[in-house]
């Protein structure tokens, strides 16, 4: 048996991110695992869960509207009700908001163009179980690529939001029309966050950056806590 | 029943397609303004009357075809 924690990827019809995910993931330590989207169970071991990036079912209708309906997306939500800790990347991220397990909504970059760079992203809140790796107010340099990464709530919700520490990461400069600048948020409950820049492109300095490996070290250390308490 | 769905960016909302298109038309020499991209969908649903069809249709807007924190809809009937 693994005594590794073990990180559930769900994947999508359109996922693309899903080996990258898999690879950086457990180039910090934990067992990655795959799921099929239309499968209604994740495995039993699962200690934490990735929504990868891509463009699943084509970025029909809304992106992540589709997904978000998957049988997967189902028993994501009762680990997610459980405290399980669910980490949704770019795609992923879309697919929360659209499942109503995160705040907000992304929408389409306002310079209409697909954005692929290196991003100085700023950790806001640094007491999450996605972040306590970093000190707050560090800038990791993550890679964000995406056409849909603005993220939308009217103000009222925002403030709300700020006021909660439920913004996690802002981007240092506007790189996509997101309101306030924000990248990554956190549910209430703390246990759900997304993000649009992608933490598993970044765990290698020869890459670039390994800023990213920062998060998902996190992660996995979540996993690694979520399964001894269910346990 | 036929009807149609027709979905909006909602008021105030940032719409960066209609911007572009509107660009576009103003480059093609129209002097157009207040241009708003949406979608529509068409779609077909037992009921025997109106009311029955609109409030299926209603919660089919709710649960996937809009989302309410960026978009508008509007149900018609009778059109082709």
């Amino acid at each position: 048996m693994s005594t590794r924690p073990q990180v559930s990827i769900v994947r999508f019809l359109g996922s693309n991110d899903d080996h990258d995910a898999a690879w950086a993931l457990g180039s910090v330590g934990a067992e990655p695992a795959f799921v099929w989207h239309e499968d209604a169970e994740l495995p039993p071991s699962t200690g934490a869960v990735v929504l990868p990036g891509g463009f699943s079912y084509g970025d029909y209708l809304r992106t992540g509207a589709m997904a978000s309906l998957a049988p997967a997306m189902a028993a994501v939500r009762r680990f997610a009700e459980a405290g399980g800790p669910v980490l949704g990347i770019c795609n992923g991220f879309q697919i929360l908001c659209e499942a109503r397990l995160l705040p907000g909504v992304l929408r389409p970059n306002r310079q209409l163009e697909f954005v692929c760079e290196d991003a100085m992203v700023e950790v806001e809140n640094a007491r999450t179980i996605f972040t306590r790796r970093c000190a707050p107010g560090q800038q990791l340099v993550i890679p964000i690529k995406h056409g849909e990464g603005a993220w939308y709530a009217d103000h009222g919700t925002y403030v709300q939001l700020a006021a909660r520490g439920q913004i996690v990461l802002r981007y240092a400069e506007d790189v996509n029309g997101s309101f306030a600048n924000v990248a990554g948020v956190v549910n209430a409950a703390g246990n759900v966050m997304g993000l649009m820049p992608h933490p598993e492109h970044a765990v290698d300095p020869l890459l670039g950056s390994a800023d990213g490996g920062l998060l998902l070290a996190a992660l996995v250390d979540a996993a690694a806590e979520h399964a001894l308490a269910v346990a | 029943m036929r009807a149609t769905v027709l979905v909006r960016p909602k008021a105030g909302i940032l719409d960066p397609q209609g911007d572009a298109v509107e660009h576009s038309l103003r480059k093609l020499g129209f002097d157009v303004s207040g241009v708003r991209v949406g979608r529509v969908v068409d779609l077909e649903v037992e009921a025997d009357d109106e009311d029955t069809a609109r409030a299926q249709i209603e919660k089919m807007c709710h649960e996937l075809l809009a989302n309410p924190l960026i978009e508008s809809f509007e149900v018609r009937f009778g059109e082709s």
